[in-house]
């Protein structure tokens, strides 16, 4: 306590920075395979609570996971689950970018609604070549999306508004817009009947099928997206700047980074991701805007992101985990059991999987710093102060 | 843990400062009773102008109370739960368990017993929340973002179980209710029975005279007192009480302490963990209330998305209205107003327009009082828009009158000073005994 002994303290500072750069423990992939494998046990807990559950109201537990297991073993099924998963994915990256800077985009269901409607309209208006009309109708749709999303972004950095209110102000003001646009200038009259939709867009700017129309290509288009993001906020400058800003302003501030700036461009990049959200449908599908571009996705893209805790590998495993989930719900009815029990399995996996990560994380953080305390004991017993200085 | 809590938690009125308080309170009042004086005329002189009638009813007035008070719930739930320090994103999930359970209490046995277990419903919701963000400590929102989704599920599920089959239920609806809250009107004011006698109804004698400003505020008067439901009663009622635990009381004291500084708050002898569980109930149990609201008031069934965001709006309403019950409600009552206006007439709506213009000119004056030249400008320029747009519409569409609310909250909100001061603590991630 009392030896000021500077021998000591160089040993440590050796132990450690031995620790830190001997490349055979690589702590980084470490932590995500506990990560991955604590993830896992949550969903089999989270399986068993929603199985009580079932049991409770009179349901066979036993038969639905039968179900849900047999469907996911069947080819087709799998192409499903990546069609359902590919809109969650593009949902949940606009959403994290929004999270990473500390900002709740919660209006994406309102951008990707309003970004489908003026993709669709521009893109039936347009005749070009084939790769490009494509590419001119995702950007009309990217352009759109952070449009609406930009609204928010003036209201927040101009006149201070949150952007919580904003956006969730900006979903409703989204659909009486989109409503009117509709029946007012956009609707095609020649369709009669209930299957009210936009004019078609020509097959050059589909986006197309593959697997007999399984699935649609819009899913590479999502993975690159979902790459995108990861190099963006997690691999460049910008992204520092991003993620400094989100976790500590004032600091980022003091380091010379505009926050107002930095909170227009993750609105406005969360915004144009968003209105690439139902391209799926509207140029794999319907090729038009109407009946049958779903709702939902937006709120829905919110619990992907949580549950991927905002990390690119995350998302994309938990968008095809709830892509999975939902492809099973036609077997359930089947089966005589209300396939709403899938809405209850995602919610408790989302719960159950933070609870479980939030619970390793803390005891292997304690365990790390124990065994960092007995090795600094072990190198220098004199020195007793020191472990607490590095577990602090 | 509760030894002897200090001076400070057990007198708060006996700080030095309490005096100022009171005089800044004050003045505050007369500011908002002078706003609203000043709101009226203007408001009667744009019916006068305009015929708008319904600007002023009392059938506006009466809708505007009606579409208010589950939002008004919902508000009140999101601040309970963020002045103990919990971010509540689940209050659509806990009133979608208000609604069904409501809904199934008022089928069963009667339209106050659905209110109750409207609010226990609720109540649960907020003690899984409570339980995920107070015992486990996840993360805030992901725990609401989870509730909302357990919620419409597990309703779903359940709907499917107990009302498919019954006469009128199915997946996504519950049987119709026998018997509705009973209603009131009071006596002399609105016309209503004192033991079998009927009493003048005196303001709606002056309403229907449509004279200049009495007339408006007859018939303003007249909504609030003319077709009541005792329920709506109980939910204004939950307002001052709601202001007197959180600010007047010592247990109200240790709620908010734990919203500002847990830390503090638990060196002194508070059990931050059990205040936030009871906050988290009330939270829930408010929410829940606001369903059973909507179920069983509002409506004779529960349906699915009958909520419709109105969790959000909720929220929205919190921080518009400061994290303050009053600001609460006033947030409520315009939403409601809007929302009224829009259910009524279509030619309310053109009336609003030469309102707003009203308010703007009055802003351009206020603003060149103040010598804010670019706020005068942005005023002058609004109300010329708005003018321009009372001269030249003729109807709103109908699709566009649906956004109505919506767009005034953000207008009053862009345009409002933006001094908001949420709860310091609230939604930050807190352990018991691990600050000091």
């Amino acid at each position: 306590m009392s030896t000021p002994a500077p021998l000591p303290i160089e040993h440590a500072s050796k132990s450690l920075l031995g620790k830190i750069t001997t490349p055979a423990s690589n702590p980084g992939v470490k932590r995500s395979l506990v990560t991955l494998a604590s993830s896992i046990v949550a969903v089999l807990i989270a399986l068993v609570i929603s199985g009580i559950l079932l049991q409770v109201t009179g349901k066979d537990a036993l038969t639905a996971y039968q179900k849900i297991i047999e469907t996911g073993t069947q080819g087709d099924k799998l192409l499903e689950m990546l069609q359902r998963a590919t809109p969650l994915m593009l949902s949940a990256v606009a959403v994290a970018i929004g999270f990473k800077m500390n900002l709740f985009n919660i209006g994406v269901e309102g951008q990707y609604l309003f970004a489908a409607l003026i993709a669709a309209v521009v893109g039936a208006e347009l005749s070009l070549p084939a790769p490009l009309h494509v590419a001119v109708i995702l950007i009309v749709a990217m352009a759109a999306g952070a449009f609406w999303a930009g609204i928010a972004a003036v209201l927040k950095v101009k006149r201070g508004v949150n952007e919580v209110i904003a956006t969730i102000m900006l979903n409703y003001i989204a659909l009486s817009v989109i409503q009117w646009l509709f029946d007012s200038f956009f609707r095609d009259d020649s369709v009669s009947g209930l299957n009210v939709k936009t004019k078609l867009i020509p097959t050059s700017g589909w986006m197309p099928n593959m697997f007999d129309g399984r699935l649609n290509s819009m899913l590479i288009v999502a993975l690159a997206v979902v790459f995108a993001y990861w190099v963006l906020v997690f691999k460049s400058r910008f992204g520092f700047r991003l993620r400094a800003s989100g976790l500590n302003g004032v600091a980022a501030r003091t380091a010379g980074i505009s926050s107002n700036q930095m909170i227009v461009l993750a609105i406005l990049i969360s915004g144009a991701v968003a209105g690439l959200i139902a391209m799926p449908s509207v140029l794999g599908e319907i090729h038009a805007y109407g009946q049958g571009v779903p709702d939902g996705l937006g709120f829905a893209g919110i619990a992907v992101a949580l549950l991927g805790r905002n990390h690119p590998a995350g998302i994309v495993l938990a968008a095809m985990l709830f892509g999975f989930l939902d492809s099973t719900a036609g077997a359930l009815q089947l089966a005589k059991i209300p396939n709403s029990i899938l809405d209850v399995i995602q919610a408790i996996i989302v719960l159950t999987v933070v609870i479980v990560n939030e619970a390793v994380t803390r005891s292997m953080n304690k365990r790390t710093a124990n065994q960092t305390a007995r090795e600094l004991e072990g190198a220098a017993p004199t020195a007793a102060t020191l472990p607490e200085a590095v577990t602090a | 843990m509760s030894i002897v809590a200090p001076t400070q938690l057990e007198a708060p009125n006996t700080a030095p400062s309490a005096g100022f308080i009171a005089r800044i309170n004050r003045t505050a009042a007369t500011r908002t009773l002078t706003a609203g004086l000043v709101l009226v005329v203007l408001l009667s002189i744009t019916r006068v102008i305009t015929g708008a009638d319904d600007l002023t009813s009392s059938g506006t007035v009466g809708t505007t109370l009606r579409l208010a008070m589950p939002i008004l719930l919902a508000g009140m739930a999101g601040l309970w739960a963020e002045r103990v320090g919990v971010l509540n994103i689940g209050i659509e999930g806990m009133m979608i368990l208000g609604t069904w359970f409501g809904a199934y209490g008022a089928w069963q046995f009667g339209p106050w017993v659905g209110l109750l277990l409207g609010l226990l419903g609720g109540a649960l919701g907020g003690l899984i929340h409570a339980v995920a963000t107070v015992r486990f400590n996840v993360d805030h929102v992901i725990s609401g973002v989870a509730m909302n989704l357990f919620a419409f599920g597990a309703m779903r599920y359940l709907s499917e179980i107990v009302f498919t089959g019954e006469q009128g239920g199915g997946i996504s609806q519950s049987p119709v209710q026998q018997a509705p809250i009973p209603r009131f009107n009071m006596p002399f004011l609105a016309g209503g029975q004192i033991g079998g006698w009927k009493s003048p109804d005196m303001l709606g004698w002056l309403e229907e005279k449509h004279w200049f400003l009495i007339g408006d505020v007859a018939g303003l008067a007249r909504g609030l007192v003319y077709n009541l439901s005792w329920a709506t009663v109980i939910a204004l009622a939950l307002v001052p009480l709601s202001t007197f635990v959180l600010w007047r009381s010592r247990f109200g004291l240790r709620l908010r302490s734990s919203g500002e500084a847990p830390d503090a708050a638990e060196s002194l002898g508070v059990n931050v963990t059990r205040v936030r569980y009871f906050g988290l109930l009330i939270s829930g149990a408010f929410a829940g209330l606001g369903g059973a609201y909507l179920s069983i008031v509002a409506s004779s069934y529960y349906r699915q998305g009958q909520t419709a965001g109105r969790g959000f709006i909720g929220l929205a309403t919190m921080i518009f209205g400061n994290w303050m019950p009053s600001g609460v409600l006033g947030g409520a009552l315009l939403f409601g107003f809007s929302d009224a206006l829009k259910l009524r007439r279509s030619d309310s709506l053109t009336a609003l327009f030469l309102f707003i213009t009203f308010v703007a000119g009055l802003l351009v004056v206020l603003s060149l009082y103040r010598r804010k030249a670019v706020s005068a400008v942005v005023a002058a320029l609004a109300g010329v828009l708005f003018l321009i747009a009372y001269l030249t519409v003729e109807e709103v569409p109908e699709s566009l009158t649906q956004a109505t609310p919506y767009v005034i909250t953000l207008i009053v909100l862009a345009t409002a000073s933006q001094r908001l001061r949420p709860p310091a603590h609230a939604g930050k991630p807190w352990r018991a005994g691990e600050g000091h």
